[in-house]
Formats: structure tokens, sequence, C-alpha cells
């Protein structure tokens, strides 16, 4: 049993494979197809745009293999602009579709004078309860780095929310899949509990 | 809600961290590896490492340091120190630094800060001011505090601004490891000005001392000698700061 982080040679993986072996989680880098078999939990990071990185996802065939993973039911973690990738569309260099994990699409957030990107310590509102929160507390400040938000009108799939500027959905889930649009391995001990509840989860809700 | 930001500072040294005064008087505070950890686990906002040394190895030390920092270290980290070109800023990212501080390049070459923008976004690139009174004048200085630089405070902000900088750190060289308090005359001038977040440097040596920087209007308050000396840490730093209604990081 491994973690898959999906390696597109964008962003540094670093992070996340010292933050999950911290842990205890040794990780695999997924980069072709054939990866897929050792892993039983897929991690998506990501920093980029989304069009560069959902067409990139489709020039290794990674793209297929992703939506297979998450019909098979094992669990998926969006990180930044991985959970945005898990959207229906992304508004970034054009409308672009997205893996259409999670309903909803992808916009510029909307924040009138304050400054973008959106970078610090904010804190997640938790509007529901979810396995990969266990343990943490209501309205613990996470490490956000983004310009671009998600947005849903299917409230059922917003786990937490965030405020600046406006308020959006800064984690998001549907069934085996979860999204995070703070960075957890940037976020000390309540995103290293995150990792680690997700490494543990079975994918049910 | 945005939170304000409590921030170690680390000068390295021939792989030690060191802790100057004005900038000179350096005294030995320890590992970096160690100090980097134990700060992360009290709960920093993140951490700025700055190699202080310029033999023309400084990138190659500070790869080392960021990359054995980065295993332990869960925190946003800001690595600084002798960075000429996007090269050394591209080895520095590769390591683990969420952010590079630049300095010295600032002044004779505005095009780095818009190249790493570019490349890794606003908010990866820091720019340090240091300044000195002067007869009642601030002068900024480079390489250190060796080198008169010619802009003003205001004119080199909006400089560095308009480059693509997303965040100032700024210092008063004179006030560094005095633990007097920071100049607010100074952060005061530059919260004016600067529409890009603003860490103060040099001077705390109180917790009252952040509150005072808070209070101006800075997003984030480093310290190096309160954290070094005496039994401080941000855990304390930030129990004492909530009294003051002070938006912080919960955890």
């Amino acid at each position: 049993m491994s973690i898959g982080v999906i390696d597109i040679g964008i962003g540094n993986l670093g992070s996340l494979r010292n933050a999950l072996y911290s842990q205890g989680w040794d990780t695999l880098p997924v980069r072709t197809p054939d990866d897929f078999c050792d892993i039983s939990h897929l991690i998506l990071p990501g920093v980029g745009s989304f069009a560069a990185a959902m067409q990139r996802l489709s020039k290794t065939a990674l793209l297929e293999q992703i939506r297979n993973f998450a019909s098979s039911g094992k669990p998926i973690l969006g990180i930044c602009l991985g959970m945005q990738l898990l959207a229906e569309f992304g508004s970034e260099g054009g409308k672009i579709e997205g893996l259409g994990l999670v309903p909803g699409r992808v916009d510029p957030l909307s924040v009138a004078d304050l400054r973008l990107p959106h970078v610090g310590w904010n804190n997640a509102h938790q509007s529901q309860k979810h396995p990969v929160l266990d343990g943490i507390r209501d309205d613990v400040d996470f490490y956000f780095v983004h310009s671009y938000r998600f947005f849903t009108d299917d409230t059922s799939s917003v786990i937490a929310q965030t405020e600046y500027g406006e308020t959006f959905p800064s984690i998001v889930g549907k069934s085996n899949v979860i999204g995070t649009q703070f960075h957890p391995e940037k976020s000390q001990a309540n995103g290293l509990r995150l990792l680690d509840n997700f490494c543990l989860w079975d994918g049910k809700c | 809600m945005l939170k304000r930001r409590i921030i170690p500072i680390e000068l390295l040294s021939e792989g030690r961290l060191i802790k100057t005064r004005s900038f000179g008087c350096a005294r030995d505070v320890g590992d970096p590896v160690k100090s980097s950890k134990v700060y992360s686990d009290q709960d920093a906002d993140e951490l700025v490492l700055l190699n202080i040394d310029r033999n023309g190895q400084q990138i190659e030390q500070l790869v080392s340091a960021v990359a054995r920092i980065a295993e332990h270290c869960f925190v946003p980290l800001t690595a600084g120190g002798g960075i000429r070109n996007v090269s050394d800023a591209a080895r520095l990212f590769e390591a683990g630094a969420d952010k590079v501080l630049i300095n010295t390049a600032a002044y004779s070459n505005a095009l780095l800060i818009g190249e790493i923008s570019e490349h890794y976004g606003r908010q990866a690139i820091v720019v340090g001011i240091d300044v000195r009174n002067e007869s009642g004048k601030y002068v900024l200085y480079s390489n250190c505090g060796r080198n008169r630089e010619a802009p003003s405070l205001e004119d080199h902000i909006s400089v560095v601004v308009a480059a693509g900088a997303g965040e100032i750190l700024l210092q008063r060289i004179e006030f560094d490891g005095v633990m007097q308090g920071y100049d607010l005359d100074l952060l005061q001038r530059a919260v004016q000005v600067s529409p890009v977040p603003l860490i103060a440097a040099a001077g705390a040596g109180h917790f009252l001392h952040l509150k005072e920087a808070f209070d101006v209007g800075v997003d984030g308050a480093a310290c190096g000698s309160l954290f070094n000396f005496g039994d401080n840490n941000p855990l304390r730093a930030k129990a004492f700061l909530k009294n003051y209604g002070i938006p912080l990081k919960r955890v």
C-alpha cells in the first residue's frame, strides 16, 4: 500500500513528500499510467495554471487513469491547484474542462481592494464533518497561496469555507474525492494531521 | 480572516546560526536544522533563513541548509543571501524554499525580481531593505550593510513592487540585535507607501515590541534575538499578543 503523488514535472513535490514521510507514509511518484498499479491513495498536488496542468495530464495519459482510480472508490486528495482540477471547468486560460470529480467550476477570486494572490494563514470553517478532518478543530488556520477559487452550487460538496474578500470553499469533497485549497504540507500540525487522516481513509464518508 | 505573522529570522554563517548586533559582533546561536524544527513545532508562522557569508559558496551553503531544514519544517520558508540570478533562486525553490529574499540584486538588477515573480509567482519573492539613519535621514544599504545606495526608501519600494516583489522585509541596521524595539517611524513610512505586505525586522526584545509593530500596520514581525536569548518562543509571543486582540493563527 503506497501513497501515489501525481508528478507531471511542475512544482516541487519535496515538501509534500517530507510531510507525508514525517507521518510514516512512503510516497510513489505517479508519472505514467503503469504507476497506478501499486497505489492505494492518490494525491494530486499542483502549482501553475489550470490549463497547463490539464494539458499535461492528458498528454501523459494520466487523465483517464485518474478518473478510473476515482470510480474505483479509492481515496483521492487534490491540493491547491490539484483541488481546483477536480472541478468540471476552469476559467484560467480560457474555459477548460477539468477532471469533473466534484461538481463546480474555478473562477478568479473577487476581493475588491484586497491583495491578490491570497497568501498566508487563514481559518477554515467546517460546514460538515469529514474523516480527513478527524481531530482537527473548527476554524483553525491553514496556509493559503492562490488567486483562483472553487465555485459550486452543490452545497453538499462544500466541507469547509474560508473568507477573504468573499467566502469560498476551502475544502470540497464528493464520496471518495477530497480537495483542499490550502497547503496541508505547509500548515504545521493541523496540516500533517489532515494528510495522515487522508492516508488512513478508506474513501467512505 | 488573514492573520498577522510571527517570523523567526535565522542568520546562517559557515553552516551555523549566528546572531549579530548592528550587523557586526556575531555570536553562535545554534544549529540551523534543529532551530528550524523547534520553531516549526512552536507554531512560528514562517521562517526566514539568510546566509550572511559572501565567499562565492553562499548559494551552495544555503541550498544545503534549506534542503535539510525542509525535511523537518512544515511552515513556509524564505531563503536569501547572495542570490544573483534566476538559477540561484531556482536551486533554492527546488531545495524546498517557498520564497526567496533578495536585497543587493534589487538595486543593480530589478529585472531579476520580475523574472523570479513570473516563474514562481509574486508571493515567492521578498525584497529585503536595510536602512541606516544618518543625521536624521534614512539611507539604504546593500551587501549586508556595506554599500550605500542612492534611492530613497519610498522610491526603492515603488521600484521593487512595480518590478514584481510580493513582500518587503525592512530593517534598521543599527537596531539589529539591540532588542530595544523596532524603528516604528521607519515602519510607518514604509507602511504608508507599500502596496505589498511588510515584515518588520531588527529590534524586537520584548513581546510588546511586536504589538507596537503590528499597531503601525505591518503584516509580519521578524524576531532574532528575542527568540535566541531568554525564555521566549513564538508560542509565548502569541499567548501575550492574544490579549491585545491581534489576529493570529489558531491551531
